[in-house]
């Protein structure tokens, strides 16, 4: 019946690079002959037809359909599939000419388009989930109107539009949910959706004014400077904006929350989808409206392929994190039920409706839930993840299984509470750990603290947004969707099965949603090591693969542990009598914080400050001195693995360049490891140092300039260029490149460096060969000394 | 009272523990009873008055030779090559041998009127000494007078400007060596003669050699048929340095070559029980024994490196001579050999050595892996005539803590070495065949070769060639308290005591091995018949 009703029709669809519309479009292809899908998608950067392809039509969920058509599956799909550009957050949905043609011919159109994460900024919720169906059906009717204008053979008036909502804006509130408008039901709060829409648009506004305050951005850099430290004005000021955005989306977000819960909606995805459906039934005009409100919809059952899930759902992260070891407990009671419902059945029910045309007696709502017919208790649920993953663990990076703990169930307020004190110490950590100056392990290791505090804060997320939902009372009722299920025959059982009776929760839970999402998550699912190279053999592969063009090294503590300030003492003491190497001694080290606190500041002016040292030093006795300073100490406290890495970029014919604050005399040996060294230089006065730069010292942003510049002059490309530096403050050299390393990254580098997935080395110094505590020269013998 | 000679002693239940070096520190051990110990002789006499006897040696040269004096005079150029810092060991306390004999000649010189003299040492592919080291061997007055005009030189193997080729032996080989020491009219060469290899035409064949020159010799074939490489008789590396040494001569270098040996006394008083045999120690012996090692198992490895390193040996002069490279050479041997041969009836199934803290290329260093391998197996393994002192398929069991530690100013090539070569493979002859070049050739190696302080960057090939014969005549080599990632890199085994190494060397040879066990250093060499 359903087969026959809509063979030969157009469907139209919105939200079809969804979880839901990539189902949707998949088994009405599939399912019915001859039916036409027109879907409306948001033009990407490569327009809308590119993006129909890449994020629905490649998507694993037409496999089975590839596998079933064989040669003929690109041509059906060109032939079947119309792409129409538009959006739904815009009015008019932004669609051209051609898109309201495609649009006019559609004689039942799906809006599956929703921003269903559940913690969406207030304003863009409004604009999708509360605005989107409304817009939808006024496009129908304008579309209608041109095509009655229109010679060729349309209907003249519009389409059955197909709203599918949530079970969920019926609030977490106890008792029964009938299908029937909102307005209908107990569960309807009183406020208008024009002046809720006015007053997010408002509060986008004020926050976005607010954000702009001189504290508020005084706050916004002081952060970025805590996070990069000296990496210098554009990429701190670029950090800065950055995070100004983030407070202001973060507020939108809690803005939405806070609004949903006075008005009794756990958050702004019900709440606003419950408005937009009232908006929708007061605007629709002659366009037939039917809405279908699913409940949580989770992997596929049987179509088409038992377990197909997209997209990462509210479920499985904290499932997931559970089984890592992550989470530990999750709030819920125990006897509630957690209404989820497999997409398929939500699709079948979807395309149920559809045949059977919408309700002359006005728009009919319909609910998709298991809850009210056959519960899954939150107990059950958490007995069957319990023991799947006790059968099939996960295992950790070395191959060990992880022991799931057990789950209590614990109120809400325990959990959250739990999770904040633990937040709090993660950040105290945090905060401690990064004002040591830590490097290479210590310092990544801080970085796992701060990993590890924001798989906190998401657990304390999950728990604040999710928490509801396992705590839910209401019971969803299904006696029109049972209806339908009655009126369909036996064909139509088999293939758009939606009886949410039929479900058998152990089964499906252990045999077909929790595999999936094993395997959806990619975490390590089998024993032992890997085989396949790591990722840190896969990010060597790529720095040194012969396709790079040039490798640029920053110095300091990324080929030698040493600094200027230990060369310059080296220097310094090398003729010096014992007494006066002593006092030197003393008055290095008292000076040290403060030069530490200057060099964290601006790199450029602690290298003014420091060079003034050298004012007076005779040249040529100095580069005598630099050479034994070379030969000893920096070689003792250079990295073997650093130095081996610039001669294999050398041999691979890469273009090597290097890049530092300290001065030319010292690291003029270096000049044979590099085909090009760019180092500060100090003038000359008859044969003596004046203790002032030639020019800028290469630091910070100028040398990501010094970079491009070679790239240039040397006809080499920036994009495939590696980049090896220690600190923040060579974030602009280390962004400039194709391929940034972070080589014994201190905190900050560390932190930027795991969070973009950036390549680590860690280069140690020479096993097992201890170098002198003070960097003094050795004494002379005989009458070289003075 | 003569000294005694080297002997071999049966190990029964009376025998007490035996002394067995372990790097910076000692291990008694106990070995099984029916075990043999191979001691080296007690130290000969030094000459009473060296100085005397240097002058005496350099007016009455051997083979075809005039006195020194005869050879100088005023307008000539005259060039003296020195030993570098690989001898002797430990380094010897002032004055060293080579300050006396290159005093001695200096006197000549100036008294002949010579102007035009440049001290060269002759390195090869070694690091190139430090201030202090040439320091310690030439004396502050010498060093002085010439390094601060460019007149005290080290040989740059790598120097195009400062090489010079002479020509191609009969077997083809290159024979490339220092310009100016080539181009004097004379070149006096200063050898400390520690064991039978050193001195000889070996030294300017050798020490003032470019890398091009040394390949023909320093490879796995040659390792492999030289046996051993202490008996001239039956080195093949001996006889490539001699075709050369030959060469040399007939290309009209004059060579007036003087050798000393030293007596085998390494240790200074307070080790002095290092060098006696355990059953005649007396109270002081054993409380030195316990005192310091009390001391050093308290000791970290730094300070323990800086302790040993500053080990200055007191020995002593023993012959010196003088005139024509071959004639010095055989009177030398003989003397060398007088002293270290120590006759040994049979091949043992398990050869058992302790190994000190110093070989030829670490001094005032750290001894990484490479080296410890190239000190058991090339070095130790080598101290025969003969045979070896262990059958074909036998096994080595070497006491070292191997630790896996190198020295980034000296041995930059090495870390690469262990990291990159011996990862991948341990078998010499595919070493030289894949890397050899690539390492040779390198030019940041070579930078630091000629700049700094660092061995040539296809050193550690020779190391590991050094042990090749070893390496294919042993069936397992095994190294006792050693860091076992290191052991394993070697591709040998570890074992945390020698009663364990016993074990697993049992599963090699049998259950009923004969072990013999080579009491080295002081020096000894084994006559095996």
């Amino acid at each position: 019946m359903i087969r026959e009703a809509l063979t030969g029709r157009r469907i139209g669809l919105t939200g079809g690079t969804g979880f839901l519309g990539t189902a949707l479009v998949e088994r009405m292809l599939r399912s019915v002959p001859d039916l036409e899908v027109a879907v409306l998608v948001r033009p990407g950067r490569r327009g809308a037809e590119d993006r129909v392809r890449r994020e629905i039509i490649r998507n694993d969920c037409f496999d089975r359909l590839r596998r079933e058509w064989g040669d003929r599956f690109d041509a059906e799909i060109d032939r079947r599939l119309l792409v129409m550009a538009g959006d739904v957050g815009t009015d008019g949905l932004g669609l051209d000419e051609a898109g309201l043609e495609i649009l006019a011919g559609c004689d039942t159109v799906i809006h599956s388009a929703a921003s269903v994460s559940f913690d969406s900024p207030l304003d863009a919720a409004v604009e999708v989930n509360l605005l989107g169906p409304s817009r939808l059906a006024e496009a129908m009717r304008r579309a209608a109107g041109a095509a009655t204008d229109a010679p060729a053979g349309a209907t003249g008036s519009p389409g059955h539009l197909i709203a599918v909502s949530t079970a969920y804006v019926a609030g977490t509130r106890r008792g029964d949910s009938p299908e029937l408008p909102l307005s209908e039901t107990p569960f309807s709060p009183d406020v208008s959706w024009r002046e809720e829409v006015d007053a997010a648009r408002r509060v986008r506004a004020d926050r976005e004014a607010a954000s702009r305050e001189p504290a508020q951005l005084t706050r916004f850099h002081k952060q970025a400077r805590q996070e990069l430290g000296a990496a210098g004005v554009p990429l701190l000021a670029e950090r800065t904006e950055r995070i100004r955005q983030d407070w202001v989306s973060k507020a939108m977000v809690d803005a939405g929350v806070a609004r949903a819960q006075s008005l009794g909606w756990p958050d702004a995805y019900p709440y606003t989808k419950a408005l937009g459906e009232r908006a929708l039934l007061e605007t629709r005009g002659d366009v037939p409206v039917s809405i279908v409100r699913p409940s949580i919809i989770e992997s596929a059952l049987a179509e088409p392929r038992p377990g197909w899930i997209r997209g990462f759902r509210m479920a499985e992260p904290v499932i997931i994190s559970y089984a890592r070891g992550l989470l530990k407990s999750f709030p819920g009671i125990p006897e509630g039920v957690v209404d989820v419902i497999p997409v398929d059945l939500v699709v079948a029910a979807i395309l149920a409706v559809a045949a059977n045309g919408p309700d002359p007696a006005g728009p009919s709502v319909y609910q998709v839930a298991s809850g009210a017919t056959n519960p899954l208790r939150y107990r059950r649920l958490v007995d069957l993840v319990q023991d799947y993953f006790a059968e099939n663990p996960l295992y950790d990076a070395d191959g060990q299984p992880i022991v799931a703990p057990r789950w209590a169930f614990p109120g809400r307020g325990k959990v959250t509470r739990q999770l904040e004190r633990l937040d709090r110490t993660l950040t105290t950590a945090d905060k401690v750990s990064r004002s040591l100056p830590l490097r290479g392990k210590q310092a990544a290791w801080t970085a796992n603290l701060e990993e590890r505090r924001n798989q906190v804060d998401r657990a304390l997320g999950y728990v604040r947004l999710y928490g509801a939902y396992t705590e839910t009372e209401a019971r969803f009722l299904v006696d029109r969707l049972l209806e339908l299920w009655d009126r369909t025959d036996a064909e139509d059982r088999e293939a758009f099965a939606f009886d949410p009776r039929a479900l058998e929760w152990d089964s499906y839970v252990q045999g077909v949603h929790l595999p999936s999402i094993v395997t959806h998550a990619r975490v390590r699912s089998a024993p032992g090591r890997r085989s396949t190279p790591n990722r840190e053999e896969r990010g060597r592969r790529a720095v040194l693969s012969p396709d790079r063009h040039m490798a640029v090294f920053d110095l300091e503590n990324t080929l030698i542990a040493s600094n200027v300030v230990e060369s310059y003492s080296w220097l310094a003491t090398r003729r010096m009598k014992d007494r006066d190497r002593l006092g030197f001694t003393v008055r290095a080290l008292r000076e040290g914080p403060s030069l530490l606190a200057l060099d964290r500041k601006d790199r450029g002016d602690f290298l003014r400050h420091f060079y003034r040292r050298y004012e007076g030093a005779d040249v040529e006795e100095l580069r005598a001195e630099a050479h034994e300073l070379f030969h000893t100490l920096l070689l003792a406290k250079s990295f073997p693995d650093g130095i081996r890495r610039v001669r294999q970029h050398r041999a691979l014919g890469h273009k090597t360049l290097l890049i530092t604050g300290a001065l030319d005399i010292v690291v003029e040996p270096f000049q044979e490891l590099f085909d090009e060294v760019i180092c500060a230089r100090l003038s000359t006065r008859a044969g003596r140092l004046t203790g002032e730069l030639e020019q800028g010292p290469p630091t910070g942003e100028a040398r990501a300039q010094i970079m491009a510049d070679y790239a240039r002059t040397h006809g080499l490309d920036l994009e495939q260029s590696v980049a090896y530096a220690d600190s923040a403050s060579d974030l602009p050299m280390l962004e400039a490149a194709g391929h940034p390393v972070a080589v014994n990254a201190e905190v900050k580098l560390a932190t930027i460096a795991r969070k973009r997935g950036w390549h680590t080395e860690e280069w140690p110094k020479a096993p097992g060969y201890s170098t002198p505590l003070l960097p003094l020269a050795p004494r002379l013998a005989g009458r070289a000394r003075r | 009272m003569s000294p005694r000679p080297g002997f071999v002693l049966d190990v029964d239940r009376s025998t007490p523990p035996t002394l067995m070096w372990h790097g910076e520190g000692f291990r008694l051990e106990r070995l099984p009873a029916g075990s043999r110990i191979v001691y080296p002789s007690e130290p000969f006499e030094p000459i009473e008055d060296p100085d005397f006897a240097i002058r005496w040696a350099l007016e009455n040269p051997m083979g075809d030779s005039a006195p020194l004096s005869a050879l100088l005079h005023a307008g000539m150029k005259l060039t003296i090559a020195f030993d570098d810092v690989s001898l002797p060991l430990p380094p010897m306390r002032a004055p060293d041998v080579r300050q006396r004999v290159i005093e001695a000649v200096l006197d000549q010189a100036a008294t002949a009127g010579v102007d035009d003299v440049v001290l060269i040492a002759a390195l090869a592919l070694h690091r190139r000494m430090t201030e202090s080291e040439l320091r310690h061997a030439l004396g502050d007055r010498i060093y002085d007078a010439f390094a601060p005009h460019g007149l005290l030189q080290q040989h740059d193997a790598e120097d195009p400007d400062n090489l010079i080729h002479l020509g191609l032996t009969d077997q083809g080989e290159d024979v490339e060596i220092n310009k100016r020491a080539a181009t004097s009219d004379l070149l006096v060469y200063v050898n400390i003669n520690l064991v039978a290899m050193d001195g000889g035409h070996k030294s300017v064949a050798t020490g003032l050699a470019s890398y091009k020159s040394l390949r023909h010799h320093h490879n796995v074939h040659t390792m492999q048929h030289s046996r051993s490489f202490m008996d001239q008789r039956h080195s093949e590396l001996h006889s490539s340095n001699w075709r050369m040494g030959r060469l040399i001569a007939a290309s009209g270098v004059k060579v007036f070559q003087i050798e000393t040996t030293v007596n085998n006394d390494p240790f200074p008083e307070q080790f002095s029980f290092l060098a006696k045999r355990e059953w005649e120690w007396n109270l002081r012996d054993r409380a030195a024994f316990l005192a310091v090692s009390a001391s050093l198992n308290r000791t970290p490895d730094r300070l323990k490196r800086n302790i040993f390193n500053s080990m200055r040996s007191p020995m002593g002069l023993t012959s010196v001579q003088a005139g024509e490279v071959e004639a010095v050479h055989a009177a030398t041997t003989e003397q060398v050999l007088r002293e270290q041969l120590v006759p040994v009836e049979g091949q043992a199934d398990v050869l058992t050595m302790g190994l000190p803290y110093i070989c030829p290329y670490n001094v005032n260093s750290v001894m990484n892996p490479i080296l410890v391998m190239c000190l058991g197996l090339g070095y130790f393994f080598n101290m025969y005539r003969n045979k070896p002192l262990v059958r074909e398929g036998g096994v080595v069991i070497m006491s070292h803590p191997t630790p896996w530690a190198f020295d980034p100013v000296f041995h930059p090539s090495y870390i690469d070495f262990f990291d990159q070569v011996l990862s991948d493979t341990t078998d010499p002859k595919e070493i030289e065949t894949r890397y050899e070049e690539s390492f040779a050739t390198d030019p940041w190696y070579i930078h630091l070769y000629r700049t700094g302080h660092a061995y040539h960057g296809v050193h550690p090939f020779y190391m590991w060639y050094w042990g090749s014969h070893a390496l294919a005549h042993l069936g397992r080599v095994i190294i006792v308290g050693g860091d076992s990632a290191a052991v394993h890199r070697l591709g040998f085994k570890s074992a945390s005591t020698l009663s364990d190494a016993l074990e697993m060397a049992r599963d090699v040879v049998g259950p009923h091995p004969s072990i013999t066990h080579l009491h080295n250093p002081p020096m000894l060499m084994a006559e095996v018949t």
